[in-house]
């Protein structure tokens, strides 16, 4: 069972075991941690399940797709060099120990 | 105030396990809320997500399990009671409870209906034959993919939403589809007519017959089992599924029967609140007066069931506001991604960006020289950016948006004017 951390924008961190969920966001959501909502319930389509991925873990997630960079380009916190949406982020035993930081905002 | 749901009582019921309902019951929560609250659903199972019914859970690339919104440990941590498999049956607004199918009375201090809605059925000739299919459930999806795979002639009544996912599923399949539509175009209520034009052409280089203009005079059978679909000018289109997806009907009988004003959907107020002042009404169920709409109206979207269970749960927490969240939807029919900010069915002008050609752009629309919302294909950033924009407290001007080239994430980012 992969267990992720969510930082807060404050410094606060989150652990998360994420059971047999199938992607991060779902983790998050099914523990309500607060900002990560996941409106569309990981249709690509509300980018608010945005989060900042730890530096070395950016080379071990699944490449995004175009969709996905399209999407990155108009969340409410400015993206960055290691953005996700973590609906997009399938959950394996390969991601225990992941670390992502949560958004100021997500709407 | 109790912590948990005493006995019979909540301090919040909420009647309807789905989308709106659950977000209220999330979202009391959130807000700090320490009462009880009770949620009490007819479904077998906990609450899920129904998009994907006619789109990944049909098609197979969606599990059911994959479909529930919140595990049950949430809920219990968040002490939130969930009852499935239990119908309410009526209200008793003077005692305050509900009754339910197997005669329990739960007794509430608010009480929120969050009923959804549910399929338009077909009435007419052969309405009984095995083999005619709506979309709305769980239960709903999973038969009708258990037919699927047998099929090799599906008829699709009714070009909205549903029946264009499900029917680009069925066109993905290879099996021969159908669809039968009364309006002259794709997606009429909600669509500018140039994006039904659109959709209608791709949707047939795909492979899938469209019919506009036409009625359906009978549904015809043999032995029991559907075999075709018959239209008023006498044409028979041949059909082992016929999928009926004529809109929706909104879950209002149980505030009806309680008395309470009902108008195609429970009637609230800005505030979601009906006449009663214990009992609220959300999601697909409520007909409430829309800012964007100018007008009352009941939406059936994720956007306005998961807003409304919030608006309902922080006034509930003791911080009322109106109901003011821009609407916004989408719709995946087989490669193309269609997203609509605002309402743009009623607009005077459109400026397109982006390339058709591509399947990848989108309509900002424009009623009576202010920005009233876009419908994008294929290009999801302009989708946020517009509602971004529609969120802003003073409109946007078509002379503003046409001095920054249209460039809605410049137009996103502007502070006010
Ligand atoms: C196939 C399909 C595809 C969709 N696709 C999209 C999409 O792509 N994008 C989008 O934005 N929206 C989509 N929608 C719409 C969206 O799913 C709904 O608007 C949303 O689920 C509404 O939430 P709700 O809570 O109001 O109703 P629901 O989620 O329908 O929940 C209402 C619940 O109340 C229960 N109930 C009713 N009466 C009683 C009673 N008397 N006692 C107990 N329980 C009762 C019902 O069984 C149901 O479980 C789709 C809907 C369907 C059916
Ligand atoms: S949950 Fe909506 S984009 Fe990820």
């Amino acid at each position: 069972m992969p267990t992720i951390t969510f930082v807060r924008p404050d410094g606060e961190r989150i652990a998360v075991e994420a059971g047999n969920t199938e992607s991060v966001m779902l983790a998050a959501v099914g523990r309500q941690v607060a900002g990560i909502l996941g409106e569309c319930g990981g249709s690509m389509t509300c980018a608010t399940c945005h989060v900042f991925v730890a530096p070395e873990w950016l080379d071990r997630l699944p490449p995004m797709s175009a969709a996905e960079d399209e999407l990155l380009d108009a969340t409410a916190t400015e993206r960055g060099h290691n953005s996700r949406l973590s609906c997009q982020i399938p959950l394996s035993e390969a991601l225990d120990g992941l670390v992502v930081e949560l958004p100021e905002m997500q709407i | 105030m109790t912590k948990t749901a005493d006995g019979d009582h909540a301090d919040v019921l909420i009647v309807g396990a789905g989308q709106a309902g659950l977000q209220a019951a999330l979202s009391l929560r959130e807000e700090g809320f320490a009462g009880s609250i009770r949620l009490v659903g007819e479904e077998p199972m906990l609450p899920y997500q129904r998009p994907p019914l006619s789109k990944g859970f049909v098609q197979g690339t969606a599990s059911a399990d994959s479909l529930v919104l919140r595990p049950r440990s949430l809920l219990d941590e968040l002490r939130v009671d969930i009852h499935c498999d239990a119908r309410a049956t009526a209200i008793d607004r003077a005692r305050q409870e509900l009754v339910l199918l197997d005669g329990r009375r739960l007794a509430y201090g608010h009480l929120v209906l969050a009923t959804g809605s549910r399929a338009r059925r077909w009435n007419g000739p052969g309405a009984e034959l095995d083999g005619i299919m709506y979309l709305r459930s769980m239960t709903d999806a999973a038969a009708l993919k258990e037919r699927l795979g047998q099929a090799c002639n599906v008829v699709v009544v009714g070009a909205g939403f549903i029946g264009l996912e499900f029917a680009s599923v069925v066109a993905k399949a290879g099996l021969a589809v159908n669809v039968v539509e009364a309006a002259d175009r794709p997606m009429a209520r909600c669509v500018t007519p140039t994006m039904s034009a659109l959709f209608r052409q791709w949707h047939e280089e795909a492979g899938i017959a469209m019919h506009f203009g036409a009625r359906l005079a009978a549904i015809e059978g043999k032995a029991g089992q559907v075999a075709g679909v018959r239209l008023d000018d006498d044409r028979l289109l041949p059909a082992d599924i016929v999928l009926i997806g004529i809109g929706g009907i909104a879950n209002d009988e149980l505030a009806a029967q309680a008395g309470l004003a009902v108008d195609s959907g429970v009637v609230v107020d800005e505030l979601l609140l009906t006449e009663d002042p214990a009992i609220s009404a959300i999601g697909d169920c409520a007909s409430h007066p829309n800012v964007f709409a100018g007008a009352r109206m009941r939406v059936e979207s994720v956007q306005n069931a998961i807003d409304q269970g919030r608006t309902v749960a922080a006034r509930l927490a003791g911080k009322p506001l109106p109901y003011r969240a821009v609407p916004w939807f989408w719709s995946d029919q087989g490669s193309l991604k269609l997203q609509m900010a605002g309402l743009v069915a009623q607009t005077d002008r459109l400026i397109e960006i982006g390339s058709r050609h591509e399947r990848r752009f989108s309509l900002l629309a424009f009623r009576d020289g202010v920005f009233a919302g876009a419908e994008t294909v294929n290009r999801p950033a302009d989708n946020m950016l517009a509602r971004r924009i529609l969120a802003k407290p003073v409109p946007l001007g078509f002379a503003e948006a046409e001095a920054a080239g249209f460039d809605l994430k410049a137009l996103a980012a502007a502070a006010p004017a």
